[in-house]
């Protein structure tokens, strides 16, 4: 199945599926308590962490990366004692171009949950309170298939972000082919050298073809969840 | 089983200051539009935390301020129906039922199919709540709140956001669930109507504080809570038994006052049932009416007379045991020279007794 697909390429398609995966999957519990924190709570600094989740999605990506690189890089503030403490590294490795994808995916992954959130009548979590469901509960068998659809949106919209992401990424862990070559650093290392535009076109229809994919997936599945939850 | 609740609660403008027991069966909280009604069962049911406040339910304690014991409303038990149903979208019609249940302690509550029955909700098992009518959907939020085995239910004006043909469809499903399941029944309702016919136990609410409390039959009939009901409220509740059905359409009923014809009540013979007599519609004569239109004439003696504060006057008259009120003009009252212990006779018209004031009461 790979002979369309010189190992190069079929390395930066794997990679950008894996780091995909990994960033829409950790940040989907984050994002949620996030989205829930900003559509329901009342707290000191809401706003500041409204636009810090926001940060990303207006910033020039190319400083998102750095901040991650000067945070999370092997000398940053965070990134030392990650390595010291934990053994965790991100720079120049695959878990750090996870890590920028998942930043940067994130505001869009926030604002679809916390739409559908907003969207949940909080009486309807009330009522089964009055029938003998704790908070946690209510959470589990009410909010929560209620704001599926808004979930949903949200994981799909931000793996299809996270495909696409470049800026960010090549800032922070740069372009290692296998190692934080993704599908795009890797088109557009492609696109440097002569003769790559044969791979780099084979590249492109991938991209697109992921993210149409991505787009109608996510299209369908609102669909039919937003359907049984209607109550129709 | 009674229920105990005192509440304290200062509202920006507003002061509620209420302290009733209340019985088994219904009791109704009763009165206008920002009396504090709903207050009072949102903080039985812990939607609303009070002030102050002393809420017991079978001897448990839901609420104590002064304790500081104030249970969540998972762990009060409280049934309660809102008057915009909440069903849940997203389950059907009989996963809404058995939400509840899931988290009710195990034990004999009442069973499934037999509220299924009651309610007659089976047809709509499978169905989703988008596709219910709302009285379906109100029957099913009451058969929700029952089937979580609650300590009591609490109905906050189930039927007020249905049309009258809704209203009509679902008070018959009340009255049988509050005749075959023991469980008290707090009923917050503007409408007289329904209390007349639901209510076993009323408490008269007026600007947060409790006007009167007492057997529904007892306070419709004092002339003292009328301003608080509505002059055109103001009635008697009679207890009467289905005599006979007449060939011509009437059916007489049979109660301490005398025989009742009224235009067809469609029960078998021997049913008990409850009648509201609006005072507007009850006429006082010294003497028994010759060749009249109005069927019923039943003899009565004064008990108190209570001047308006306009041109009108309501009469309490004794009518073998029964209490009937009449509105009448003061200029009537003083013409007819009413005093206590006259003896008179009650007028009533059988058609204007109307078929919504005539509720079912099983013994």
């Amino acid at each position: 199945m790979t002979d369309w697909l010189t190992p190069n390429e079929w390395r930066a398609v794997a990679l950008s599926l894996r780091v995909s995966f990994w960033a829409t999957l950790v940040s989907l519990p984050i994002g949620l308590l996030v989205a829930y924190a900003l559509a329901r709570w009342n707290f000191w600094g809401k706003q500041l962490l409204n636009g810090l989740v926001h940060l990303p999605l207006i910033l020039p990506p190319v400083v998102t990366g750095y901040l991650l690189l000067i945070t999370f890089g092997r000398k940053g503030t965070v990134g030392q004692y990650l390595d010291q403490w934990f053994g965790i590294v991100f720079a120049f490795r695959w878990t750090g171009a996870a890590l920028a994808a998942a930043v940067m995916a994130f505001p869009l992954m926030v604002r679809a949950m916390r739409l559908a959130i907003e969207a949940v009548d909080p009486k309807l979590e009330q009522a089964a309170g009055t029938l003998g469901a704790s908070r946690p509960w209510v959470f589990l068998t009410v909010t929560l298939p209620l704001i599926l659809p808004g979930i949903i949106a949200g994981a799909i919209l931000a793996f299809a972000k996270a495909m696409g992401e470049f800026g960010a990424t090549i800032t922070f862990v740069s372009n290692i082919p296998g190692q934080t070559q993704t599908l795009p650093s890797a088109i557009y290392a492609f696109l440097q050298v002569p003769g790559g535009e044969g791979s780099a076109a084979r590249l492109v229809w991938i991209a697109i073809i992921i993210a149409m994919a991505a787009l109608l997936l996510s299209e369908w599945v609102a669909k039919a969840v937003a359907r049984r939850i209607s109550g129709q | 089983m009674t229920l105990q609740v005192s509440l304290k609660h200062r509202f920006a403008g507003f002061d509620l200051d209420v302290a009733f027991e209340a019985p088994s069966g219904v009791t109704a909280l009763f009165g206008r539009s920002g009396s504090g009604k709903t207050t009072v069962i949102n903080a039985v049911a812990g939607l609303l935390r009070p002030d102050q406040g002393h809420v017991t339910a079978d001897g448990i304690t839901l609420l104590d301020r002064s304790r500081g014991i104030d249970l969540p409303p998972y762990l009060r038990r409280v049934g309660y129906v809102f008057q915009d149903s909440r069903l849940f979208p997203h389950l059907t019609v009989r996963q809404n039922l058995l939400y509840g249940r899931w988290f009710a302690p195990k034990g004999p509550g009442v069973s499934f199919d037999r509220i299924v029955e009651l309610l007659d909700i089976a047809p709509l098992l499978s169905r989703r709540p988008g596709t219910l009518s709302g009285g379906e959907k109100q029957r099913v939020a009451i058969g929700r709140a029952i089937l979580c085995n609650p300590r009591l239910l609490a109905l906050d004006e189930p039927l007020a956001a249905l049309d009258e043909a809704r209203k009509a469809e679902i008070l018959p499903y009340l009255e049988r669930l509050r005749d075959e399941v023991r469980l008290p029944i707090l009923y917050v309702s503007h409408a007289m109507a329904e209390v007349a016919r639901l209510a076993n136990t009323v408490v008269l609410m007026e600007a947060g504080r409790v006007a009167a409390v007492g057997p529904t039959a007892e306070i419709l009939s004092d002339p003292d809570a009328a301003p608080g009901l509505g002059l055109r409220e103001a009635g008697a509740l009679l207890t009467a038994t289905v005599a006979a059905q007449d060939e011509d359409g009437l059916t007489r009923l049979d109660c301490a006052a005398g025989p009742l014809w009224l235009p067809k009540v469609a029960a078998p013979l021997g049913t008990s049932l409850r009648i509201r007599i609006l005072a507007q519609d009850v006429m006082v004569a010294a003497t028994r009416p010759e060749g009249t239109s109005a069927l019923n004439i039943l003899s009565a003696t004064v008990r108190d007379i209570r001047h308006g504060m306009g041109p009108g006057t309501l009469v309490r008259l004794d009518a073998h045991g029964e209490t009937i009120l009449a509105r009448i003009t003061r200029r009537s009252a003083e013409a007819l020279g009413l005093t206590p212990g006259k003896p008179v006779f009650a007028v009533l018209k059988a058609v204007s007794v109307a078929q919504e004031s005539v509720g079912v009461k099983r013994a």
